[in-house]
């Protein structure tokens, strides 16, 4: 690294020198940390390593997952690697996809203000506001859609002034819109009928029967469904 | 940021190829020709890279040094330091890793009426089966089968999985699609219901569910959320990785010591049964490779579970992701889903040409890749001295409309946006990644093992997948053998009685290393890589 300049970050303000082409997680490595919290995928899917941070001369708070964002100069960064915002309390069965799951199990999702904080925050660039306004609506299809890649880092909880738990919403209205909206598979119920039925043994005790030169011959001769 | 100039002059020959490439597939690779490649080019047939074993069950089985290190390594775990009369937990059933194989066994146990403790390194789904993006495989079209799936996953595999496993696999995957959505997946479809299903390297019938690119998430949020829907069956204990598997005198596996991480004190958890769902070892960075995978997988359920002695299969075999990315230096090794490939996407080298059938079985794509780069000189070296090739994504948007890489791989566009390429209109440079392990403790369809007490599912079973696993199979293979293992301890728990805890296996193992001469200074499992300072992970 020798030939590379090192720039001062401060962790929780603690000044160390990193080198400038790390991402924050790499940073608090290279500065001696070795992470249990705030680190899962290391690949922004987990949303395990939410990290809060701001750079000299700026008042804004900004916000990153440690393992997807490159460190600045003087940056001051914390980690916030939980943040108490519990699900609620519910077995899917008991719901209908509409409103009234939602004023059972989150009825504070009325209180939402509509201020675009948790939009702003999102390191998903997911509309969060959007979503939760569908919420209000009791638009479960809605909510579960425009929610689809949240990562559940938690950051639009942490910053919500209305104390919503947004990101536990979404998932709920994921999962009620895929067990209850979502078009019915056809094709799927009637082959797990079939294997039921067991409509398929014979041919794959055929299959498993065969000898290995058999077995490769198939395999090599088998037809390939076109693009 | 983006692609430096002399990385741009090499996309523009990329580009002017494309139009041509749009008319033409470079062919299949012979099952002769494959073979050669493999010996030739994959990294599993580096014979330096390797060393038989000199103690437990496998005496005698080659596998790379850093998991022979850690499988011939001494105990973390003092026998003095814990006290096992001095119980912390007891239950029904004990499952030590909290992904998609931990969390659907759980769900199963309990159905079963267990009480069910899952005990996790991380947080509960921080695990590589959130990170899955291309999706899960199931025979569930007309034009499909059980047996033609089947014989997919026999071709995949070099002919040497375990027929057994295999049929299990293939017979419960439509069954585990339909379980998955009555839990609240949301996988991709037509507006008539019909499931969306796309080709993945080594299929021959478009059997790949998706849930967008996000399809490990989706399915691991829900298993996830359906845990969390019965806190009084189900505990989750966090940060509190497994260190030892625990014996009774019967010879049983009779639960584990678990390291709370942040205190470090031992907790003693005595369970009827234990299911072992710890995952891979990407982490391990076999012959110095970077890796796909999540921080905690280390490889540590292989590790107790040899020490009870329970056999592992497979073992010299790893599977190279062919696609992890290889610029910028920032997401070096993390993966590119085949998914870009199963979308048309071409792999071609720095002049822009196609060297390699795109969908190729994995093991035989990444020879073909590391051959390009190494033998023929004709990848790319990034401004880090890395090599790679190109993947041509742009030409989804081509082949199936502008718009199709947002909506298809939203998590890829992402990644790379952030360092400022646009995959939609750029292409990705991309080198073989350490990506899974395709063998691991042996088990049987109903997930049991050669110790009693000792269940084990998912990525750290072997047998399954063979010689290599198919993408769209191991979500699979999480679901149909988590599910199974949460079955079978359902049905076997209410019979077991535990005679008195021991530890007497470990003084066993010691022995056994005195035995053959071994001093070693390793202790596993290791828990946690420490990148401290490191460069290059
Ligand atoms: C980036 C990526 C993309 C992938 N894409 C696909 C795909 O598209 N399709 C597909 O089929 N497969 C895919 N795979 C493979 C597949 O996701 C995994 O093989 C599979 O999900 C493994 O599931 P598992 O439950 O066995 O292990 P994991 O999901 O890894 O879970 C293991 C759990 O055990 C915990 N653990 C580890 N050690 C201990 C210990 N000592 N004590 C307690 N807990 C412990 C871990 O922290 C983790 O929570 C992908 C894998 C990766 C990494
Ligand atoms: S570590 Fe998983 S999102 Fe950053």
């Amino acid at each position: 690294m020798a030939d590379q300049e090192l720039i001062p970050i401060y962790i929780m303000n603690k000044q160390y020198l990193v080198p400038p082409t790390l991402t924050i997680m790499r940073a608090l490595e290279y500065a001696g940390y070795k992470l249990i919290r705030g680190v899962g995928c290391r690949a922004g899917f987990c949303g395990a390593c939410a990290t809060v941070y701001r750079t000299a001369g700026d008042y804004r708070l900004k916000i990153g997952l440690a393992c997807a964002t490159l460190v600045e100069p003087e940056m001051y960064l914390a980690q916030i690697p939980f943040f108490p915002a519990p699900r609620a309390q519910y077995h899917l069965e008991e719901l209908k996809p509409d409103m009234s799951a939602l004023l059972k199990t989150y009825p504070e999702v009325l209180r939402c203000l509509s201020c675009g904080t948790c939009t702003k925050v999102c390191p998903q660039d997911i509309d969060v506001k959007d979503y939760m306004a569908e919420a209000m609506r009791g638009n479960i299809a809605g909510v579960a859609d425009k929610s689809f890649d949240c990562i559940m880092c938690g950051l639009c909880a942490a910053r919500c002034p209305a104390e919503e738990k947004q990101y536990q919403i979404a998932i709920l209205c994921r999962r009620l819109y895929g067990k209850y909206l979502a078009p019915r598979a056809e094709h799927l119920h009637k082959r797990v009928q079939e294997i039921m039925d067991g409509k398929h043994d014979a041919e794959l005790i055929r299959f498993k029967t065969m000898s290995k030169d058999e077995l490769k011959k198939a395999y090599y001769e088998r037809d390939i469904e076109p693009e | 940021m983006g692609y430096p100039q002399y990385m741009r002059d090499s996309i523009a020959k990329v580009e002017a190829t494309r139009p041509r490439r749009l008319q033409e597939t470079f062919p299949m690779l012979t099952a002769q020709e494959k073979q050669a490649l493999l010996e030739k080019f994959h990294p599993d047939y580096i014979r330096e890279a390797m060393r038989e074993l000199r103690v437990g069950p496998n005496k005698g089985t080659r596998t790379p040094h850093e998991l022979a290190d850690l499988l011939e390594a001494r105990p973390v775990l003092d026998p003095k330091a814990v006290n096992l009369d001095n119980v912390d937990y007891e239950t029904d059933v004990l499952i030590i890793g909290g992904g998609g194989a931990g969390s659907a066994a759980a769900i199963k146990a309990r159905e079963a009426g267990a009480k069910v403790i899952m005990a996790t390194k991380l947080r509960h789904g921080d695990a590589n089966t959130m990170m899955a993006q291309g999706g899960i495989q199931a025979a569930d079209k007309e034009n499909d089968s059980p047996a033609i799936h089947y014989l997919d996953v026999m071709g995949g595999g070099g002919f040497t999985n375990d027929p057994d496993l295999v049929e299990a696999l293939v017979k419960d995957a439509p069954l585990v699609i339909q379980w998955l959505e009555s839990l609240g997946c949301m996988f991709d479809k037509q507006p008539d219901g019909t499931m969306i299903t796309i080709h993945g390297g080594g299929t021959s019938r478009k059997r790949m569910h998706s849930a967008r690119d996000y399809s490990g998430a989706e399915i691991m949020r829900t298993l996830r959320d359906e845990v969390r829907s019965w806190p009084e069956d189900i505990r989750v204990i966090e940060f509190a990785p497994a260190v030892e598997l625990l014996m009774d005198t019967n010879g049983r596996v009779a639960g584990a010591v678990l390291m709370n991480l942040e205190t470090n004190e031992y907790l003693v958890v005595k369970a009827k049964c234990t299911i072992i769902a710890t995952g891979g070892s990407g982490r391990l960075h076999y012959q110095n490779y970077p890796t796909t995978n999540h921080y905690g997988a280390t490889g540590d359920g292989l590790v107790m579970a040899y020490r009870v002695g329970a056999r592992l299969a497979f073992i010299d075999t790893m599977q190279y992701h062919p696609t992890g990315a290889a610029f910028p230096e920032q997401i070096v090794g993390l993966l590119v889903t085949e998914k870009v490939r199963g979308l048309g996407a071409q792999v071609v080298n720095i002049d822009g040409e196609q060297f390699v059938f795109p969908r190729e079985t994995r093991d035989a794509e990444s020879a073909a890749i590391i051959r390009e780069c190494v033998e023929r000189g004709k990848g790319v070296t990034t401004p880090s001295g890395i090599q790679g090739v190109w993947l041509d994504s742009p030409m989804i948007e081509i082949i199936h409309g502008p718009g199709t890489v947002q909506k298809e791989l939203p998590a890829m566009v992402r990644q790379f946006g952030r360092f400022g390429i646009d995959i939609t209109k750029e292409p990705m440079l991309v080198y073989p990644t350490l990506h899974y392990q395709n063998g691991g403790i042996a088990i049987k369809p109903d997930c049991t093992t050669d110790i009693p007490g000792l269940y084990v599912a998912g990525e750290a079973s072997g047998g399954v997948h063979g010689r290599n696993r198919l993408m769209g199979n191991s979500l699979l293979d999480v679901c149909v053998f988590g599910r199974r293992a949460g079955i079978t301890v359902g049905q076997h728990f209410r019979e077991v009685t535990l005679g008195k805890l021991t530890l007497s296996h470990l003084d066993r193992w010691e022995k056994e290393l005195k035995d053959a001469g071994l001093d070693p200074k390793v202790c596993a499992p290791i828990l946690l890589p420490d990148y401290t300072r490191r460069k290059g992970v």
